[in-house]
């Protein structure tokens, strides 16, 4: 089983004075390594004006030993889409991705349906100004709704190997309606693609990550690190339905890891990240993060109630390859 | 189909208790050497509506047929509804194992969707053959007008190739010059071959307050070599709204086809074919 250092919470939305209004919520912590510093970009939310929710990608910057927060980004960092667009009602997560001497975001753009809660897709945003804002590359998504995976494709990682980029994301598999509920619930499953340039993929139309739970299990935000040829994929998954209230129905932790980036080998408890019943992140731990930093191996994550109060860190103290040697 | 020419059309039930429409396809058989004779008319859609939160679960339409490789395919636009604009859509394929008495989708999902140039709106879609190459043109819609009313989509004739029909080949770009400004809506481009020659109906018209004659739906022309540069010249249509009756107001959304020698037209009149469908053949 790995061995982490939990740092604790490291950042609270209700402490800071964010960009776009927003003032709670800080999902879904995506980790980019200056030379000295560490941005984390995260996604907030702030209320229009009929009461709802907008998601507004924003980052805050830590020195390296995560003791110092520098700042929090001023400026909107990514712009909503326009009028129709999907990524109208919000940007949630965004990933980075360096490209030369460009940033790449891959944004889960979302937008609001009439008969469901949402739709999303992944798009395109580009930043030369290391970061601080980023420009769209359409107004319209890189990756979408396609035949085989009709709804909800959202959280996107890229990784290259060999020339091929990887791109694990999430899509839509069904929405479950119950006779008394008034809203319709999702599922939807890790999936994969590749592309020989970043932008146009190939899917696999395939499940990557067997369900631990039930085929109603929903799989979210997974990242891939390398360690000796060995990817090791953190993500969160949960129940579908009564996920928001009832007790061992959130997100947790999930673990999986390859040595050939086709086939992944489940193994939720080697993580050693299960929920305590106590503190920020008893309850929930959710949004994934796994990165390297410098020398370590690091983990940010969301813990209760999605991330409302903020998110984590973990450190990493025990080799990660450990599991697979012995 | 051999004694029978099947048209199929959209059509929709009475509105829900929102007022809201869903949009089916079904089917009219005619007596290809009397078109007036009605043989049959569809008792039920040819294809259900998509399921819950698909792109199709609220609307399919409108529809072009193609037989590929002795199957008969439906390519249609779906709909869905959303929350800041009343809709988006996409096209989608359904193939029919009965001779195109029922369609069953090929996946829940849509074949040509939103891409970073074309952000919403991808519909009707108008398949064909030529040259080996499977051609759809469709609608891209390419900004949405907040008005006083509803939001109305703008949007252009885009066009797509294949070989499989299945997985396509975007042009990325708009083949129109649009002759009513900036806001000119196009759609439902129809070609067919014709001497070496690719002639094209298509309907335009005003984004905004477009409900009624003058703003209303036109049938436009165009001519093409090679299927990629078009010149636009809608006088040589040669059809217009008629002085009085059920086509006075709107014309629109052609489809030409050859029938015993003969190009015939059909299409829609006033009310965007609230009053149905009619022909048209050409005369020179």
């Amino acid at each position: 089983m790995m061995k982490w250092e939990k740092i604790g919470k490291i950042f609270d939305p209700r402490e800071h004075e964010l960009s776009c209004g927003c003032t709670q919520f800080a999902k879904s912590p995506q980790a980019y390594i200056h030379d000295n510093s560490v941005r984390i970009f995260f996604s907030s939310c702030s209320l229009d004006k009929t009461g709802k929710y907008l998601s507004h990608v924003c980052y805050v910057d830590f020195s390296k030993d995560f003791q110092n927060l520098k700042n929090t980004n001023k400026a909107q960092v990514v712009p909503l889409g326009e009028l129709g667009a999907f990524d109208e009602h919000g940007v949630f997560p965004i990933h980075i991705y360096q490209q030369q001497n460009e940033l790449w975001g891959y944004t889960t753009g979302w937008s609001r349906r009439v008969s469901v809660s949402a739709e999303s897709a992944i798009g395109l945003v580009v930043s030369r100004n290391n970061g601080q804002t980023f420009e769209k590359f359409g107004k319209g998504p890189i990756m979408g709704a396609s035949l085989h995976e009709p709804f909800l494709v959202a959280d996107p990682f890229v990784l290259k190997r060999s020339g091929v980029y990887h791109m694990w994301y999430i899509s839509g598999k069904r929405w479950i309606s119950l006779p008394e509920a008034t809203q319709a619930e999702r599922v939807y499953k890790i999936s994969h693609a590749i592309s020989d340039d970043g932008i146009q993929w190939k899917r696999d139309n395939r499940l990557i990550v067997p369900d631990s739970i039930g085929s109603d299990e929903c799989q979210a935000l997974p990242s891939v690190v390398e360690v000796d040829g060995v990817y090791h994929m953190v993500f969160c998954y949960r129940d579908a339905i009564g996920f928001r209230t009832e007790a061992g129905k959130g997100y947790r932790l999930g673990y999986a890891y390859s040595k050939d980036l086709v086939h992944w080998t489940r193994d939720d408890q080697v993580l050693g990240l299960e929920l305590t019943g106590e503190g920020w992140d008893g309850q929930m731990m959710c949004y994934p993060h796994l990165f390297r930093l410098d020398e370590r191996i690091a983990l940010l994550y969301n813990g209760n109630n999605f991330g409302k109060e903020g998110f984590g860190l973990a450190i990493l103290e025990s080799d990660i390859n450990e599991h697979i040697k012995s | 189909m051999g004694d029978r020419l099947r048209i199929f059309f959209c059509t929709r039930p009475p509105a829900d208790d929102a007022g809201q429409f869903v949009s089916l396809i079904g089917f009219v058989d005619v007596d290809p050497e009397n078109i007036f004779r009605i043989i049959a008319v569809s008792q039920k859609p040819v294809l259900d509506l998509g399921g819950r939160g698909t792109f199709d679960e609220f609307g399919t339409n409108p529809v072009s047929v193609g037989r590929f490789n002795g199957e008969i395919r439906l390519y249609y636009a779906g709909w869905t509804r959303c929350e800041s604009v009343p809709f988006n859509a996409a096209i989608g394929i359904a193939v029919s194992s009965d001779g195109g008495e029922s369609f069953r989708r090929i996946g829940p999902g849509p074949v040509l969707s939103y891409s970073p140039d074309e952000p919403f709106v991808i519909g009707s879609p108008k398949v064909r053959n030529f040259g080996g190459f499977i051609y759809l043109h469709y609608a891209c819609g390419r900004k949405w007008l907040a008005s006083s009313g509803r939001p109305e989509p703008v949007y252009r004739i885009r066009y797509a190739t294949s070989s499989n029909g299945l997985e396509w080949k975007k042009a990325g770009r708009d083949i129109l010059s649009p002759v009513l400004g900036e806001n000119e809506c196009q759609a439902g481009g129809d070609i067919f071959e014709f001497e070496g020659r690719y002639h094209m109906f298509f309907s335009f018209r005003q984004a905004l307050d477009f409900k009624n004659k003058a703003r209303g739906y036109r049938i436009g022309y165009a001519v093409s070599e090679d299927l990629v540069n078009w010149v636009r010249s809608d006088e040589c249509a040669g059809i217009d709204v008629s002085p009085e009756g059920w086509d006075s107001e709107m014309v629109s959304y052609a489809h030409v086809f050859e029938l015993n020698q003969k190009l015939y037209m059909l299409y829609q009149g006033n009310n965007m074919g609230a009053e149905g469908f009619g022909l048209a053949v050409l005369d020179s």
